[in-house]
């Protein structure tokens, strides 16, 4: 589904990506954990179209398609989607509004009508409970006003609606309490399919407990030097990264 | 009468214009109105057109602007009655009691039987006979004759506009709403005078909607006064949807009574150049005035707010807010004075102007300044320049919206603010609508750059 290949990427002159590769097959969960600093939410923004990084090299398919060449909202529509480490606040766009336009442009990219006032309310309750988000969250302006947890919920459940091929959950931990993490990581399990992949971004292995990974990887200095099954992340735990980047400097 | 004539000089003109035409500006005229023409035109004659040495009008030099061929209307002929019937009010959902102005000359307005008993709705040149004692009292009163040659200006040649009395203890459920149309098929100079006074624990929301229906080029001077006396509530919502060879000189001032509440929003949709003075006397304790506005510019469009509130006893709160989305090359500027008097203790003063500007070449100056005597007050302002957010643009982006509807959600994110300032639930609906709109380009005065052939850089034109 997703090949990255030596992949390099630079903001303005620094590069932060050194040589990515990684493969990720449909139904997989990979979870990519280092030290801060590590290029962890770089490679997230990349592999989005976040025009602030630039790639200097190397190339991205995804579902056969190259990746770099479309813009931010194609990468959405072929069914990219990005949890924000810091969702944005959109004052006087409700979030009604907000999700409309969005399933909407994925329709109409995909050659489908613009869906009806009544199936979109359907839609929006199914989702909101599947991911038990608040109901009045989505009464209100995007984000505005909301708690970092409620925050998360909601990109939970705009992942919900909009059901993507390839979810990257950048830190969706930070700053979560368990019970909010619990609902966030109920949610993402809940959207789990043999066809819909995930990339969990973490710095660390709470959220391994509830989202399980069938592989680690540790990001190090732009380059990804271990990769291991979900046992990866609890030697981690324990063991901290200064192993990793002490074996890696040898 | 219409009179054509060709202004080079400005004042020069201007005077002898007056002084030719004084037989015919005066009749019909109240007499409160006559009897201070005279001062007035002293006034303007030693002052003359602002330019932009005129500290008040820095950023806006007004003198070209009142030069060339321009039309006079001396009589109400100019007030074409036919005009209203085509009008095409944005607001139609709006149930409003309604009074047409055409060319600054009171033209049409709804049967007074849709009015609260007691309460005056007409032309200024009747406001004598229909509200004779509350007309002369506060006529000429409020506006800065004195300070400002355009309030002078207008003050001698001002023959007609709209007067509303709201007597002790009405509240009006409906809004009145006051529509001024230019329209014609020449280039016109007109004169609107304004009279609006709300009495004692009475309430009134009003629009003032200024709108260009032919695509000559048009200069407004108006001059809106209010008195809110004791304990009364007042809104006036100013909705400016004019094409870009308008020139809108516009005053608002207001003076207020012991617990009065009043709300100003000037919403400057589209204009050519527009200048917004918005002036608030709190002239007795625990009054409380919101002082709002929003302008949208593109092209070489113009606009410059100019706001003055003074807290001339203790205990008044005023909030301000003004808010700008500036594209192409179009320029503002704001200036929020507010004064403080030496005795005026516990006042809470707050003032922000927040703007958005779209490209490199848009341009905003921004001035607050305080003058305060107190010294046990809360006073606080604040302003800000900035260009849309790429974190804001990349996170709408990466739910697969297009760029163009991501800058428009996020425009109107900036804008919002202003709107939900509206105190009447159906407008604010409405605005909601036009502002999304204006940003989406599909406003209803595109049609007016073909005219003024002035290039808009994207398709905020067409």
């Amino acid at each position: 589904m997703l090949v990255i290949k030596d992949l390099h990427a630079k903001i303005e002159d620094k590069e932060i990506l050194r040589g990515i590769n990684l493969e990720i097959k449909p139904g997989e969960v990979h979870a990519i954990m280092g030290p801060n600093g590590a290029g962890k939410s770089t490679l997230s923004s990349v592999l989005t179209g976040n025009e602030k990084f630039e790639v200097v090299d190397g190339s991205v398919t995804f579902n056969g398609k190259d990746l770099l060449d479309l813009s931010p909202e194609d990468r959405a529509r072929e069914g990219m989607f990005l949890s924000f480490q810091y969702p944005i606040e959109i004052p006087g766009v409700s979030m009604v509004n907000f999700m409309r336009t969005a399933v909407n442009e994925h329709r109409k990219y995909r050659g489908e009508d613009p869906i009806s006032a009544s199936d979109f309310l359907k839609l929006m309750r199914d989702k909101k409970k599947l991911v038990d988000i608040d109901s009045n969250l989505t009464n209100r302006s995007v984000n505005e006003g909301f708690s970092g947890g409620e925050k998360k919920k909601n990109e939970i459940f705009q992942m919900a609606m909009l059901e993507p091929k390839l979810a990257i959950l950048d830190e969706t931990d930070s700053g979560l309490d368990i019970d909010a993490l619990r609902v966030v990581a109920n949610g993402v399990n809940k959207l789990k399919s043999p066809e819909r992949s995930t990339i969990v971004i973490t710095h660390y292995q709470r959220l391994l407990d509830y989202i399980v990974p069938d592989y680690v990887h540790v990001l190090y200095k732009g380059r990804i030097v271990k990769s291991a099954g979900k046992e990866l992340a609890l030697e981690l735990e324990e063991k901290g990264y200064d192993w990793i980047k002490k074996e890696f400097e040898d | 009468m219409n009179v054509a004539c060709r202004i080079v000089d400005l004042q020069e003109e201007y005077i002898k214009l007056f002084n030719d035409q004084l037989p015919l500006i005066q009749s019909g005229s109240p007499e409160k109105m006559n009897s201070l023409r005279e001062e007035a035109i002293k006034i303007f004659e030693e002052k003359g057109i602002p330019s932009n040495k005129v500290e008040a009008y820095k950023y806006t030099n007004l003198q070209p602007y009142f030069k060339g061929s321009l039309n006079l209307a001396f009589t109400n002929e100019a007030a074409h009655t036919d005009v209203t019937q085509h009008f095409h009010c944005e607001v139609p959902q709006l149930n409003t009691y309604n009074v047409f102005l055409v060319n600054g000359w009171f033209s049409a307005k709804d049967s007074d039987t849709n009015l609260p008993d007691g309460v005056v709705v007409c032309s200024m040149r009747e406001a004598a006979e229909k509200a004779p004692e509350a007309f002369e009292k506060h006529y000429g009163e409020i506006a800065p004759t004195k300070e400002d040659s355009l309030v002078a200006m207008n003050t001698a040649f001002a023959q007609d506009g709209a007067f509303i009395y709201v007597p002790k203890g009405v509240v009006l459920e409906k809004p009145i709403q006051v529509v001024n149309i230019m329209t014609g098929d020449e280039d016109r100079l007109a004169f609107q005078r304004n009279l609006i006074i709300v009495e004692e624990n009475a309430q009134l929301k009003m629009m003032l909607c200024d709108h260009t229906m032919s695509a000559q080029r048009f200069v407004v001077n108006t001059v809106t006064e209010v008195f809110a006396n004791q304990n009364s509530v007042f809104d006036v919502y100013n909705v400016q949807n004019q094409h870009n060879l308008t020139t809108q000189v516009q005053g608002l001032y207001v003076h207020q009574k012991k617990h009065s509440n009043i709300l100003t929003n000037n919403l400057t949709l589209h204009s050519g150049i527009a200048r917004n003075n918005v002036g608030v006397i709190m002239d007795d304790e625990q009054c409380e005035s919101h002082v709002y506005g929003l302008y949208l510019t593109d092209k070489n469009q113009h606009v410059d707010n100019f706001t003055s509130i003074n807290h001339d006893k203790p205990n008044c709160q005023s909030f301000e807010l003004f808010k700008g989305v500036m594209d192409d090359s179009s320029t503002a500027a704001f200036t929020g004075k507010v004064f403080v008097a030496k005795d005026a203790q516990k006042t809470n003063a707050y003032q922000s102007n927040n703007n958005l500007l779209l490209t490199q070449n848009a341009k905003i100056n921004s001035k607050p300044q305080l003058e305060i005597y107190a010294d046990d007050v809360k006073c606080s302002h604040g302003a800000t320049v900035g260009q849309l957010d790429d974190e804001a643009m990349f996170y709408l982006r990466a739910r697969g919206i297009n760029q163009d509807e991501s800058r428009v959600l996020l425009m109107f994110a900036f804008a919002y603010e202003v709107i939900e300032k509206i105190r009447v639930e159906p407008l604010k609906e409405q605005i909601r609508g036009l502002v999304e709109k204006r940003f989406r380009g599909e406003f209803d005065k595109c049609d007016s750059c073909v005219v003024c052939g002035q290039p808009g850089s994207n398709a905020s034109c067409l």
